[in-house]
């Protein structure tokens, strides 16, 4: 396994949803699925705390729509119309 | 009632003997915009034959992905009261016991940040608080918090563990329901806050087979306390029942699924070998029969409604599980073991909104079992005495020779 950081993990992550808003919905299960392709077998506890600090440091939001997923933020109820 | 609030439609379901929603909405009507419209905006449902909410979206507090569930009104401009009318669930305690004190907490915040209005409980178990503004979420999420409150589960979470009153107040518990949800809640709060599964994962804990929680069908991992040893008899206390003129032989020998009770005399006989824990005759007679003293649960998986897919029950994965000490977190590492090679094996190989009990029909029970490292057993069955998953290689071989 390629050695990654948490904060690489987060930036890769981040990355992706970017490139997805608009066009599809990343779950937790799809950012940690493309981490393991991209670095090997990466330790579910990383990718987590990846996807923590994504949360916890607002680059990222929890949404809902039929499931959960991991998106940027925007401007409240406006996906919904 | 609000002079302005005409509801014919909805007045109808204040009619007949029953409890009615309107009534309690109506009794808020006066001092809530949001209840007024609420009122106003179901009875333009009514009329129309539609609903009028959107669901989902960006809302929740900081750093949490479940707990809160957005919803608007499709029509804003004509409700303002309800354009946002956001749905808040708040963690409730082992058994859902409440002090006094504790209600008048959450209604004291509640008056303040929502609505006022309540759903006890949600299906999940959740205390569920109706309708705030995006705005107000963050307040609401403070002062509970602040009152030692958290939020329970949604999305593709971990939801809100629930349990049975188990043996804080029931003689047949089987297993400390009461500590192992709170132990479950308190070790896996990433897991309930931060969405991280395929869907759902709801668990669920009844201390003995009545399996007051439903947990059988309404839950993908349902801890269903079983013993393993005898049904305790007393037969003075049996003799009392047929003393008292209690149709035994009706109500309990001609009801028991295995026909394994037997009455000589004044003495009842069980064939504990045949017995399936139905719990009938200990629910009938409860002071001459109990429950064993070898206690633990039977593990279940799959069970779900019919969202997506159809509605499962669940199966037997996991026959019998002990506990040494419900208050020691260190006697719980073979249960949260398995828990986790679950969660490991689904999260890896299911697909999105797949739920468990979906996952195990579409890979197979055999592959899931060896997926997560649990023998072949007979006994992972779906109901005592049928559909065993597990033959033996040796009837075949007597087919084939037949």
């Amino acid at each position: 396994m390629a050695e990654v950081t948490i904060e690489q993990l987060a930036d890769d992550m981040f990355e992706l949803v970017s490139k997805a808003a608009g066009q599809k919905k990343l779950k937790a299960g799809d950012l940690t699925k493309a981490m393991k392709e991209k670095y090997g077998d990466v330790p579910r506890a990383d990718t987590k705390a990846a996807i923590k600090s994504l949360i916890d440091s607002g680059r990222c939001v929890y949404g809902y729509f039929g499931g959960s997923s991991i998106e940027l933020p925007r401007v409240e109820g406006s996906a919904n119309q | 009632m609000a002079d302005d609030l005409k509801t014919p439609l909805l007045d109808e379901l204040e009619k007949g003997p029953w409890p009615s929603f309107v009534t309690d909405i109506k009794t808020l009507a006066d001092k809530s915009e949001m209840a007024k419209d609420l009122l106003r905006q179901l009875e333009k449902s009514y009329e129309d034959k539609r609903g009028y909410w959107k669901h989902g979206g960006l809302v929740g507090v900081m750093g949490y992905g479940g707990g809160v569930i957005g919803r608007y009104s499709a029509l804003p401009e004509e409700f303002p009261g309800v354009s946002h009318f956001h749905t808040v669930r708040v963690n409730q305690p082992s058994g859902w016991f409440y002090t006094s004190d504790a209600l008048r907490e959450i209604i004291d915040i509640w008056d303040e940040h929502g609505s006022g209005l309540y759903n006890m409980h949600g299906s999940t178990g959740d205390m569920v608080l109706l309708g705030t503004r995006t705005e107000e979420l963050e307040p609401t999420f403070r002062a509970l918090t602040e009152k030692g409150w958290d939020l329970g589960g949604s999305g593709s979470d971990l939801r809100t563990p629930s349990n049975c009153v188990g043996p804080a107040r029931c003689e047949n518990a089987c297993f400390d329901t009461m500590e192992m949800a709170y132990k479950i809640t308190h070790r896996y709060q990433d897991e309930l806050h931060r969405p991280m599964f395929n869907y759902k994962y709801k668990i669920k804990m009844s201390g003995c087979p009545n399996d007051c929680t439903a947990a059988i069908a309404r839950s993908d991992m349902a801890l269903i306390g079983i013993w393993k040893d005898d049904i305790k008899v007393d037969q003075a206390e049996f003799a009392k029942y047929l003393d008292d003129g209690f149709n035994v032989q009706e109500f309990v020998v001609d009801k028991c699924p295995t026909g394994c009770i037997a009455v000589e005399g004044k003495q009842i006989n069980i064939d504990n070998s045949n017995c399936v824990k139905c719990m009938h005759c200990i629910n009938r007679m409860p002071h001459a029969l109990s429950v064993g003293d070898e206690k633990g649960f039977a593990i279940n998986l799959g069970a779900k409604a019919p969202i997506v897919e159809g509605a499962l029950f669940a199966s037997v994965i996991v026959p019998f599980m002990s506990i040494e000490d419900y208050k020691d977190e260190d006697s719980y590492e073979e249960f949260h073991d398995l828990l986790e090679r679950i969660w490991e094996f689904w999260d890896e190989h299911g697909t999105s909104r797949e739920r468990i009990g979906e996952f195990i029909e579409r890979v197979s029970l055999a592959t899931f079992l060896e997926g997560i490292g649990v023998e072949p057993s007979p006994k992972q069955v779906k109901a005592p005495r049928d559909n065993p998953y597990i033959f033996y290689e040796e009837y075949y071989a007597e087919e084939g020779e037949g």
